[in-house]
């Protein structure tokens, strides 16, 4: 890339102004009047959709709030999609702080009330460190993705090797060269026989096309295979191959996001939302659907939304009926994660001078010297920046092993002029 | 294990760490235990400020500044000598800022009065039509968390050791086990009368906001006259005017003072409450952006002195330093060492005896 890219890439650093594509965009504060939603949904992806549409079936008068600029979540964002008629939308609006009040939120449209609310929040990329992965033409895949739908970046006709693990590369790759992309490899670093044995475990559901579109990258797809040192148009896999590149788009998995949730002091586990039977949340009213309570992809996303909405609006007989389909979709999150859970190497890869923490500069030779995560933010800064360590507290929590690493941000949830607060 | 510590401190925050290594100093086998850096010290301001509410509150903070200036600070602890400006709104609070300087200068300190002019000349970002103010220059910022570090930095800490009780050579930690020692020294912060009930100490809650980096923004500590009412009045709840220029660039604003809140909870009103009186002396604050919100528990006592020296009979405190612990831990580090050692302190201790508190 020419000019130095004036954005982080991973979708998580707030300096973005990508309007309306990406989670990381604080949405333009409209101080707005106090209202008031029956059932509030934070989040307009697959889950927030199905939600919406289960809770106005059943009758309940709904309200979705979404920091992106139109519903459809990470997965529809570029296309779009509508939500049934008579259900509010508040798009470009942020949640930012529990308000004053119990069950009232702090949003960037101002505060609302709820009666019932259901989180479904989504899932983030994980970005793992190694030589040179905060060097312009570095992004996560998403990110890139986001950044070429946004027109911040071009991919037409450019070199783009696709790196990390997880399904979402072969999505990513199979959309890049759709928009004219040259993708040049695709490094998962998970092995042929447990690709293998995923594809051969999958439903038929957006994964599966996602594989195929994938897998039709043919020999370019490399399995067991990962990138160790990134230079300016170069990247160096562990297989000792060099391939110039314009873009190198990675993420190693998806993980939750558990901010709202936690903000509400809703129970996590294992680094999602704790829910029972009927999608509800340790806090009483408080539901939670989707990629949030574990990552399932778009299949779990759409039933969990669904057995969300019609419990939150008292329709427990109908929600009962589909725990089935439910807990086919939990089957496939097992699969998931058996798939492609991390390997050792790749918390190997960063060297002494490696950036770890990306707001604050910090390498991971400050961070070798700290005993937890609590030292390492006191003491070396790592986490204390802008993102709330959003993405080092996830990579510090794989690298080191510690516990509360991926813990939850404080309030403001996105940095927000002071007056807002206020 | 090592051998039996002539001190066994209670306590890894600023106090704590400043105990340690005066104690250390002294040749004493010193350990600490607790969490490294605090609770208090993790969240609160770091402005070394002396402060004349009472003559005996005067000379711990000005002893304290000394003995912070003497120190060779490694580059981590981020010290500016940013310099206090007190900030008058009225003619009343101007009054207050006359009688502030007389009494700084009769006491040895530096400190200058400015008119309306020169508070704006001094400071861009008020809101002009302040009466003016008062710049004390020995002042400074320092990051707590750093300096406590640093201090301790050679004492030798027990990992992850939660104290149960304390009696006056002996400390049981959580899991039943015990280590004796020559003495114990609570230094545990609001957590000190889990240990130690009698003493009269009440958990005051405060809040703080962060803003992203804007250097320049702001020369000084920045603390309205009004602080004073805040911080030694003794209201349910209060908030001031008190914003910080951090070595980073970023801008900590403050303070609230909140009783009998032991929780971390954010209390958005008095969030909202602190950040518009913040906007009053200081509007374009109002458009740069937090990037994170805390609280912290101050460690108060009734009348806003710490309680430093040995309970009779009974363990050793350095505890209730409320909302300048950063400031007075090097001076109550020194008052213990000299105690402990059987000499003089270099001011008279009287005031700060827990005994005075102590029935
Ligand atoms: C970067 C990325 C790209 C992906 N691309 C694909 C793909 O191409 N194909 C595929 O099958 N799967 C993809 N996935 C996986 C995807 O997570 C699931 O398939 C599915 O979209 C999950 O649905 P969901 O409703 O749980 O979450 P999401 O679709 O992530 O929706 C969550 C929504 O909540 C909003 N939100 C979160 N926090 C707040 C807040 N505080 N205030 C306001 N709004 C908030 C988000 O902006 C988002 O719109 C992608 C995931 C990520 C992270
Ligand atoms: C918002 C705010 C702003 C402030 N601003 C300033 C300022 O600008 N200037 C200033 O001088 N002061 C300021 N202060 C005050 C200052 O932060 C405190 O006075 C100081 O940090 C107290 O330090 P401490 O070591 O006594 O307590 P803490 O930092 O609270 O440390 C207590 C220690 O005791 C340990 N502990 C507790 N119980 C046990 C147990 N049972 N077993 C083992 N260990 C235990 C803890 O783990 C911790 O290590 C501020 C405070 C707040 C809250």
């Amino acid at each position: 890339m020419s000019a130095p890219q004036p954005l982080c890439g991973m979708g998580t650093c707030f300096g973005c102004r990508v309007d309306g594509v990406r989670t990381c965009v604080p949405a333009v504060p409209r101080p707005g009047p106090r209202r008031h939603a029956p059932v509030l949904i934070i989040g307009a992806g697959p889950a927030g959709i199905a939600a919406a549409e289960a809770a106005a079936s059943a009758g309940a008068q709904v309200t979705v709030i979404d920091n992106n600029a139109a519903p459809g979540g990470q997965i529809w964002c570029a296309e779009g999609r509508t939500l049934p008629s008579g259900v509010q939308l508040l798009a470009a609006t942020t949640v930012i702080a529990a308000a004053d009040a119990e069950r009232a939120l702090l949003t960037a449209a101002g505060i609302i009330s709820y009666g019932r609310l259901i989180l479904c929040t989504g899932a983030r990329e994980l970005f793992l460190p190694f030589p040179g992965w905060t060097l312009p033409g570095v992004a996560g895949a998403g990110g890139l993705q986001a950044l070429a739908k946004s027109g911040l970046v071009r991919v037409d006709g450019r070199r783009v090797v696709v790196a990390g693990t997880g399904p979402l590369l072969l999505a990513v790759a199979a959309w890049l060269r759709r928009h004219g992309a040259q993708v040049v490899r695709i490094a998962e670093r998970t092995s042929w026989r447990k690709l293998a044995a995923f594809a051969a475990a999958m439903p038929q559901s957006k994964w599966g096309d996602a594989l195929a579109l994938g897998l039709g990258a043919g020999p370019r797809l490399r399995a067991s295979t990962w990138p160790v040192r990134y230079t300016p148009g170069a990247v160096e896999l562990n297989s000792g191959e060099r391939v110039a590149c314009d873009y190198l788009a990675c993420g190693f998995g998806l993980i939750p996001c558990t901010e709202v949730a936690a903000l509400l002091g809703c129970r996590l586990a294992d680094g999602a939302v704790a829910v029972n039977e009927w999608q509800e949340t340790s806090q009483p009213a408080i539901y939670a659907a989707g990629e949030a309570t574990g990552i399932g992809g778009v299949d779990q996303a759409l039933i969990e939304g669904e057995i969300a909405g019609l419990a939150a609006a008292d329709a427990h007989e109908q929600a009962a009926a589909l725990f089935t389909s439910r807990a086919e979709a939990h089957r496939f999150r097992r699969v998931l994660a058996a798939a492609f859970a991390l390997r050792p190497e790749l918390t190997q890869l960063a060297d002494a001078d490696t950036i770890v923490c990306r707001c604050e500069s910090v390498s991971l030779a400050q961070l070798l010297s700290q005993p937890n995560w609590r030292a390492a933010k006191l003491q070396s800064r790592c986490g204390m920046g802008v993102c709330q360590g959003r993405i080092c507290g996830p990579a510090t929590a794989t690298l080191f092993g510690w516990p509360g690493a991926a813990e939850p941000v404080r309030p403001p949830l996105f940095p927000v002029p002071a007056e807002l607060l206020a | 294990m090592s051998p039996r510590p002539d001190v066994v401190i209670v306590g890894a925050g600023m106090v704590g760490a400043a105990c340690a290594a005066a104690l250390a100093r002294e040749g004493l086998h010193v350990e600490t235990i607790g969490e490294p850096a605090g609770g208090a010290t993790a969240a609160g301001m770091g402005h070394i400020v002396a402060m004349d509410d009472s003559e005996a509150q005067f000379a711990l903070t000005s002893y304290s500044s000394r003995l912070w200036d003497a120190l060779d600070l490694p580059p981590q602890v981020e010290r500016e000598r940013r310099g206090t400006l007190w900030v008058a709104a009225d003619e009343q609070e101007m009054a207050a800022a006359r009688a502030k300087h007389s009494f700084y200068t009769a006491h040895g300190v530096q400190a200058e009065v400015l008119d309306e002019r020169a508070l704006a000349g001094a400071e861009p970002e008020l809101r002009a039509g302040f009466a003016g103010g008062l710049r004390v220059e020995s002042d400074s910022v320092v990051y707590a968390p750093a300096a406590a570090a640093w201090l301790a930095r050679d004492v030798p800490h027990r990992a992850g050791a939660t104290a149960v009780s304390v009696a006056p050579r002996r400390v049981t930690f959580s899991d039943g086990s015990s280590i004796s020692c020559g003495a114990v020294l609570v230094a545990a912060g609001v957590a000190s009368t889990a240990l130690l009930p009698q003493l009269p100490i009440r958990v005051r809650k405060g809040h703080l906001a962060i803003t992203d980096r804007y250097p320049g923004f702001l020369r000084h500590q920045l603390v309205e006259l009004g602080y004073l009412k805040s911080a030694h009045g003794h209201a349910a709840e209060s908030v001031a005017f008190n914003v910080q220029p951090r070595a980073t660039g970023q801008i900590l604003i403050g303070s609230s003072r909140q009783y009998e809140r032991a929780d971390a909870r954010i209390d958005s009103p008095l969030l909202a409450a602190m950040l518009r009186r913040a906007f009053h002396y200081m509007p374009r604050l109002a458009q740069l952006s937090v990037i994170r919100t805390w609280t912290g528990l101050r460690a108060a006592t009734p009348d806003s002195l710490p309680l430093i020296g040995q309970l009779q009979p009974g363990p050793w405190v350095a505890a209730g330093h409320e909302g300048l612990g950063i400031t007075t831990s090097l001076g109550t580090a020194a008052i213990v060492a000299d105690q402990m050692m059987g000499r003089a302190t270099a001011i008279p201790a009287a005031p700060y005896s827990p005994g005075r508190a102590v029935a």
